[in-house]
């Protein structure tokens, strides 16, 4: 009876608690649709990096680390709001989810102001696959490694698929925390009609999975595109 | 006479007449109405591919390339399969028969997320418009495999429309997937176990694993072409060190499987036919539903048979041989299962029955030429053959399309509440049989002989085989109109079918045809008993009423 008493149990269901098992399962499996979904593109990096060592480094060297490092703090911190907003979704605490799901978006739009900076550098550097891209191997490498006329070419021709796959992994990640802030402001009004409580609050836990799930692929991005093969130069 | 209190009395309520507004239609969350959604979109999908297939066929009557330009050829087979395999085959059974059935035979009102299912009929219906989009704009031509770089840098067709659209319709079936998944594990009636799921169930749930694990890969593969083509991103392209052989990989490693996905609800009818038709519970049962699993999971490692022709490793295609030819076994599994299920049973050869039948023979020879297939040194000698094409047309027509209308035949009086008229029906799963093997069959002495696939002309010594194989293609047409007119004709003239015309058992058998809009009679008992316990004393009582004993109740004292 407590259960119907919240009003929130669908019509198909019998009980609460077969509802929050359904929603939970129904996230968990959505979530290893995504990584199914980015496990295709980190595939392809893996095989380019693997058949095109040195050429990956040089490019990725290029990418600003600061930038990127910055931003990986910027998302460790707001899956630590998500994460106190899921535990006062737990606890039915209306103010305190609020609170931390605002926090969460602060983060997340911080995240992709930090990337337009980054993007817009790109253009200005021309290392924009299919738009003017004009890369120079840098003089210190053809040094170090004594690099051939026709070495040079092909590196400048592989690294615009360095370019293609950190634009194609990026921009996808940056869909994904673009559609995470869409999701907190949807979350944000019945948080504040205080429908969250404590035996109804799996949207705030199933969204908090997401959030994580999208922080993580940035744990990964982060290394393999900025960090491996940095001590190039 | 009827009295006018009689008169008075308003009709038992059901899925259909609880509301006939279009507006209920196009927006109910009842899976059982979605189901109708599906079956009446992907009809229109069936007739339009089967119109390209019919121009195929004509212009391959003559060696000469005589009817339409290689162009345009190119765009009709590409467009044939584009529209069989994403918009026809691959949500035919599950989103049709599945979302029809399996809250039913687990004994629940509706699938988990009902909104999400009337949203991925939505979504369907947005990918498929793309793709017509795409038709009406001049069409497409770089065959339904989207090879780079053809698709990506060569081709001057609509790509893009049809890209978007084929990513849009793959998350049409990850979100079915999903929603079955859920509903599988989480809807189940307290005294249905794992144990106790009917076959088709349990094949539905492998096909869900498919559709959430491996249609991800596939989708993220075709954006790139996507961005590749739109914004010149150079993923694949060979000119700037980019590796076409990378999107052969991503997209058979969802294209194999893909496979299952339209072949392992099939398998889940027949067993349901099988058991039904035979009036015996199923051999093996825990065999056929560890298979079907055990397939699903197989054919995730097994995509590079596709690519021995593109300078895969010696060792790695000795692997990737090795562990197609594996699948044989859990398919082998199912087969002999079946058979031997048959075998001392009451068989009866009702249409669905025939269907299953025809099913069994094709099937076999597609699975055993997919064995043949998956050896190195014959698949180096038909790849790219009419062997290939026969193959698959074996698997999918002959498997999928007759699991598909064998499990039509056998749930429309549950869904309509009608009986079709029988001779008929009799006529067109022979028609589809014949029909069948005789288009597909000389496919496979034509692919031996060298005739490539994919070219409009050929040399004038294919022509005998070549015509078989259109006159065979128009006999299968009719075979298929068939059932399209006898059906719409059973929905208005049709004889009224009872709770269970077939006496066979399942929960859906236990409600009444057409269903009541919450699936089952409120106050009736659900009686769960295990899958296809013919022995059961409830279910036996029934079906004695119905049908007779079974035959070896007469030696066998009951007590
Ligand atoms: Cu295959």
């Amino acid at each position: 009876m407590g259960s119907h008493a919240s009003g929130v149990l669908a019509h198909h269901f019998h009980s609460i608690s077969q509802q929050r098992a359904a929603h939970s399962l129904g996230m968990w499996l959505f979530m290893a649709q995504e990584i199914m979904f980015f496990g295709g593109l980190f595939t392809a990096y893996v095989v380019y990096r693997a058949l095109n060592p040195l050429d990956f480094a040089v490019a990725s060297s290029e990418l600003d680390a600061v930038l990127g490092g910055v931003n990986t703090l910027v998302l460790i911190a707001s899956s630590v709001t998500m994460a106190l907003a899921v535990k006062y979704a737990q606890l039915g605490k209306k103010n305190m989810i609020v609170l931390f799901l605002i926090f969460t978006f602060l983060f997340a739009s911080t995240f992709l102001v930090i990337k337009y900076f980054e993007y817009s550098a790109k253009f200005e550097h021309h290392t924009v696959p299919g738009y003017d891209f004009d890369f120079h191997v840098p003089a210190d490498v053809i040094q170090k490694f004594e690099l051939s006329p026709e070495r040079i070419a092909t590196m400048e021709k592989r690294a615009e698929v360095f370019f293609s796959i950190y634009f194609a992994m990026t921009g996808l990640h940056g869909l994904h925390v673009f559609i995470g802030m869409c999701l907190i402001i949807w979350l944000i009004f019945p948080a504040m009609k205080n429908k969250f409580n404590v035996d109804y609050h799996s949207p705030v836990e199933n969204f908090g999975l997401y959030w994580h799930f999208v922080d993580l692929v940035w744990i990964f991005l982060f290394p393999l595109l900025y960090l491996l093969g940095r001590n190039i130069h | 006479m009827s009295t006018p209190a009689v008169a008075a009395q308003p009709p038992r309520e059901t899925y259909i007449n609880t509301d006939w507004s279009l507006r209920s239609w196009l927006l109910t969350i009842d899976h059982k109405r979605i189901a109708w959604l599906y079956l009446i979109s992907i009809s229109g999908f069936f007739v339009l591919g089967g119109f390209f297939a019919l121009l195929i066929r004509l212009e391959l009557l003559t060696p000469a390339g005589d009817l339409v330009s290689p162009d345009t050829y190119n765009r009709l087979f590409t467009q044939h399969g584009v529209i069989m395999i994403f918009l026809f085959l691959i949500p035919s059974i599950p989103a049709v028969l599945g979302n029809f059935l399996i809250p039913i035979q687990i004994g629940a009102i509706d699938v988990a997320f009902p909104k999400l299912n009337l949203a991925s009929w939505y979504i369907y219906s947005l990918g498929g418009l793309f793709i017509v989009i795409a038709l009406a704009t001049g069409g497409v031509d770089t065959g339904w495999t989207f090879y780079t770089p053809l698709s990506s840098t060569y081709a001057n067709s609509q790509v893009m429309w049809v890209a978007v659209g084929v990513f849009i319709v793959g998350f049409s079936s990850i979100l079915t997937g999903l929603n079955f998944l859920v509903t599988i594990h989480t809807m189940r009636h307290k005294d249905m176990t794992w144990g106790r799921l009917p076959l088709f169930v349990w094949a539905s749930y492998a096909t869900s694993l498919i559709n959430v694990l491996g249609t991800p890969v596939v989708a993220i593969t075709i954006l790139l072409v996507g961005v590749e083509r739109m914004f010149g991103l150079a993923i694949f392209d060979p000119a700037l060190g980019g590796d076409p052989v990378l999107f052969q990989h991503l997209f058979w490693f969802y294209s194999h499987p893909a496979v299952y996905i339209m072949i392992l609800p099939a398998f889940g009818v027949i067993s349901e036919l099988m058991a039904g038709f035979s009036r015996k519970r199923i051999f093996g049962y825990n065999f056929i539903a560890a298979s079907s699993v055990g397939i699903a999971v197989l054919g995730f490692i097994v995509w590079a048979h596709h690519l021995f022709t593109t300078g895969l490793s010696v060792y790695a295609a000795t692997v990737f041989s090795a562990l197609t030819m594996l699948i044989a076994v859990p398919t082998a599994v199912k087969i002999i299962n079946w058979t031997t299920t048959m075998y001392q049973g009451s068989v009866s050869w009702d249409t669905p029955m025939l269907y299953a039948l025809g099913f069994l023979g094709l099937f076999l020879v597609g699975g055993l030429t997919g064995v043949m297939l998956a050896t190195l040194g014959i698949d180096i000698h038909v790849h790219d053959t009419y062997f290939v094409v026969a193959h698959f047309h074996y698997v999918m027509v002959g498997g999928a399309i007759m699991g598909f209308l064998g499990g039509l035949h056998y749930w429309w009086p549950k869904m309509t509440g009608r009986m079709y008229p029988e001779t008929f029906s009799k006529l067109s799963a022979l028609l589809v049989f014949a029909g069948f093997n005789l288009t597909f069959f000389p496919q496979f002495i034509l692919g031996y002989l060298g005739m490539p696939r994919r070219y409009h002309a050929y040399p004038e010594e294919f022509q005998v085989l070549n015509i078989f194989s259109s006159a065979g293609a128009s006999i299968l047409g009719v075979g298929y109109l068939l059932p399209g007119l006898y059906f719409a004709y059973s929905l208005v003239f049709g004889e009224k079918a009872g709770r269970n015309p077939w006496g066979t058992v399942g929960l859906e058998w236990q409600i009444p045809s057409p269903p009541p809009p919450h699936n089952f009679v409120e106050g009736e008992e659900i009686v769960v008993t295990d899958a296809y316990d013919y022995e059961h004393d409830l279910i036996r009582d029934d079906l004695d009423r119905r049908v007779g004993p079974p035959r070896d109740a007469r030696e066998v004292p009951v007590g």
